[in-house]
């Protein structure tokens, strides 16, 4: 596909359209070419997964799908929107608006009570108070953790604190959920937990894009992508609305 | 701004130990500047004081010799000034506040019973009490111009010389003999400390009308001349205009300022006021510089709480705060640390420094000098100014390494 092609439509339902996304790492003595051109569509109601060794790029494919970074070069369009040029705050709104973010290590904010955590994102969506309260107390009963509230991120077990971080992504009702490695922690029950969350997740229409090396999880998804050396060298399982689409050449 | 606030009540929960301590610092700081100004409030106040209890704005004049030939005569012609100028004087510059002629009869015998002392005796006019601050100590008073028109024989006395020759005793309506001639007492100088010294301290000296003191001694020729102006700026002028007057009736070149030698007040305590304004501003420099270090320390303790907290702002970063969100309660905190501390070291400076405003420090010579530390609305407006200052720059530093970090990078890693 051509670069720099005029913003794809939305009505085509790709969440995430990536076109010959490269990323380079340059801290000045050594360079390091993450990405060698990423091309990915994510269409709505898919939940994919992306495979691959460490050091493939899945880390730095997720910065860039989550606008936490920008690519070196390539397009990428967000829900319709081009994600290019836009200032920092802007970037922040579309983090807040369309992504949900779950990390292998949770990173909850350790001070404040699970309630709390799931209300962050909608404070920076400027609900207001009674709302947010209300939205972030669904959410978490929503993961199974009604009776868990008040507790602070400390006085959860990992899988808990997992589902406050899933609750957290989910709370503004984004486009795309992003996790990265979000087995990773768990013991392997509480792992089985987190999977079972992601395919309820899915079921009930949401759009799904998961990191991760556990095979059980990526058995799950409706499409497994895999990276090798900063390209795609392949997919399988394809499902969902839309099939898988790759320009990297087969190996 | 509502997010701000809120995300601040979130973080400030935390750590209360480190929040007291810079507290606990900025306060430190602000006792120092505030304690270090008002002693130098209260230094300015006692010099302006001490200056002005010779006189306002007054200016003194010996007459002398002339420097300068004038009119086919030679210099050093010894110019004679008498009572009969100052009306002269006073007559043709309305302008002035004041003007007096000072007649002195020095080492004159003084008795009262069987103590008798030597003492200077001074004859001036009524307004002299005014002009030269010389206040009487309830119960007594400064002679009038109906006592010099009547020349009555009153002595006013300074207050060492009324305790010289009546020791605890009150002179007031007491009779004095002096030179055997009786005199009634009608008033002692209440005390003050003296910066301005002419002819001797006016503690030391006897006050009587000057045409009482032309009877008394048959002399009625000027030791001293002094005119009084209403402001500051007038002196010069006024000096000016005082030596083409008594130039042109004594014959000698207006422009001669040695013909009166003269000490103009006015300017010694302008540079008496520039020297502790300058003391004033020192000290209030050395303050500034000990806030600047509760405020570095403030910055250092937002710095740490930046760096403790870089994964938690990337997290915020990552859930869509925006940049002013992650910068926000960083300047809040440090703006809070430091106007909580000011407030408290406000507090106990005015506490330290208002029972000292009840120091005695009459009849020391020392605390004469120095005065009492005050506080004024102008040093509680320079520090609260100093400490928004160091607030906002104390957060605003920090916060801007803040906002500085790059969310991928802090959440790459475990």
């Amino acid at each position: 596909m051509a670069k720099d092609v005029t913003p794809a439509p939305a009505a085509d339902g790709a969440i995430i359209r990536m076109e010959g996304i490269r990323k380079v790492y340059d801290t000045g003595t050594v360079r390091v070419e993450a990405l060698k051109g990423i091309d990915l569509v994510v269409r709505k109601g898919e939940f994919v997964a992306i495979v691959g060794p460490s050091g493939s790029g899945k880390s730095t494919l997720m910065n860039l799908i989550g606008c936490l970074d920008t690519p070196t070069d390539g397009a990428y369009f967000l829900a319709g929107e081009r994600v290019a040029g836009l200032t920092r705050d802007q970037l922040a709104d579309v983090r807040n608006r369309r992504v949900g973010f779950v990390f292998q290590s949770f990173n909850l904010l350790p001070q404040i009570t699970s309630l709390e955590n799931v209300e962050m994102p909608l404070l920076f969506g400027g609900v207001p108070p009674k709302k947010r309260r209300e939205r972030a107390a669904e959410m978490l009963a929503k993961v199974g953790l009604a009776d868990r509230m008040d507790h602070k991120p400390t006085e959860l077990s990992g899988g808990q604190m997992q589902r406050v971080a899933i609750a957290r992504a989910m709370a503004m009702s984004p486009d795309i959920l992003l996790a990265d490695e979000p087995t990773g922690n768990l013991d392997s029950t509480s792992g089985g937990d987190i999977m079972s969350v992601f395919a309820d997740l899915w079921r009930q229409g949401s759009t799904l894009l998961v990191i991760t090396h556990d095979a059980g999880l990526a058995r799950r998804a409706s499409r497994v992508v895999e990276i090798q050396d900063g390209r795609i060298v392949g997919g399988s399982g394809v499902g969902g609305p839309a099939a898988i689409e790759f320009s990297a050449p087969h190996p | 701004m509502r997010v701000v606030l809120h995300l601040f009540l979130q973080s400030s929960r935390i750590s209360r130990k480190r929040a007291f301590l810079t507290i606990a610092s900025i306060a430190w700081g602000t006792v120092s500047i505030l304690l270090l100004l008002s002693f130098g409030e209260g230094l300015k106040r006692q010099f302006s004081k001490n200056r002005n209890s010779t006189g306002g704005n007054i200016a003194v004049m010996w007459p002398s010799e002339t420097t300068k030939s004038w009119k086919g005569m030679p210099p050093g012609r010894p110019i004679r000034l008498t009572l009969d100028d100052v009306d002269y004087v006073r007559e043709r510059m309305p302008e002035l506040r004041s003007v007096l002629g000072e007649v002195v009869s020095w080492r004159t015998n003084l008795a009262y019973g069987p103590k008798t002392v030597n003492g200077r005796v001074l004859g001036t006019q009524a307004v002299y009490g005014e002009t030269r601050r010389h206040y009487a100590v309830a119960g007594g008073r400064f002679f009038n111009d109906g006592d010099e028109a009547e020349k009555r024989r009153v002595v006013f006395l300074g207050d060492e010389l009324a305790k010289d020759i009546f020791g605890k005793e009150d002179p007031v309506g007491r009779t004095l003999l002096l030179n055997n001639s009786p005199f009634t007492v009608i008033g002692v100088m209440v005390h003050k400390r003296q910066m301005g010294v002419y002819g001797g301290p006016d503690e030391n000296h006897a006050v009587i009308p000057s045409t009482t003191f032309k009877a008394l001694f048959g002399r009625d020729r000027l030791n001293v001349l002094v005119i009084e102006t209403w402001q500051p700026e007038e002196m010069a002028g006024a000096l000016k205009r005082l030596n083409e007057i008594l130039g042109s009736k004594h014959g000698y070149d207006p422009t001669d300022d040695r013909a009166l030698a003269t000490w103009n007040i006015v300017k010694t305590s302008q540079i008496n006021r520039n020297v502790a304004l300058g003391l004033q501003i020192f000290l209030g420099i050395i303050g500034v510089l000990t806030l600047v270090i509760g405020g570095v320390g403030v910055a250092n303790i937002m710095f740490a709480v930046v760096k403790e907290r870089t994964r938690e702002i990337g997290v915020k970063m990552a859930l869509g705060a925006r940049t002013s969100w992650i910068t926000g309660p960083f300047v809040l905190e440090g703006l809070v640390y430091t106007l909580v501390g000011g407030a408290a070291g406000m507090l106990i400076a005015l506490l330290l420094v208002t029972p000292l405003g009840y120091l005695p420090i009459e009849k020391n010579a020392v605390l004469e000098f120095l005065g009492r530390p005050t506080l004024s609305p102008a040093i509680g407006f320079v520090t609260a100014a100093v400490l928004g200052l160091i607030g906002t720059l104390a957060g605003y530093f920090p916060a801007r390494r803040a906002a500085a970090i790059d969310p991928a990078a802090t959440l790459r890693y475990e």
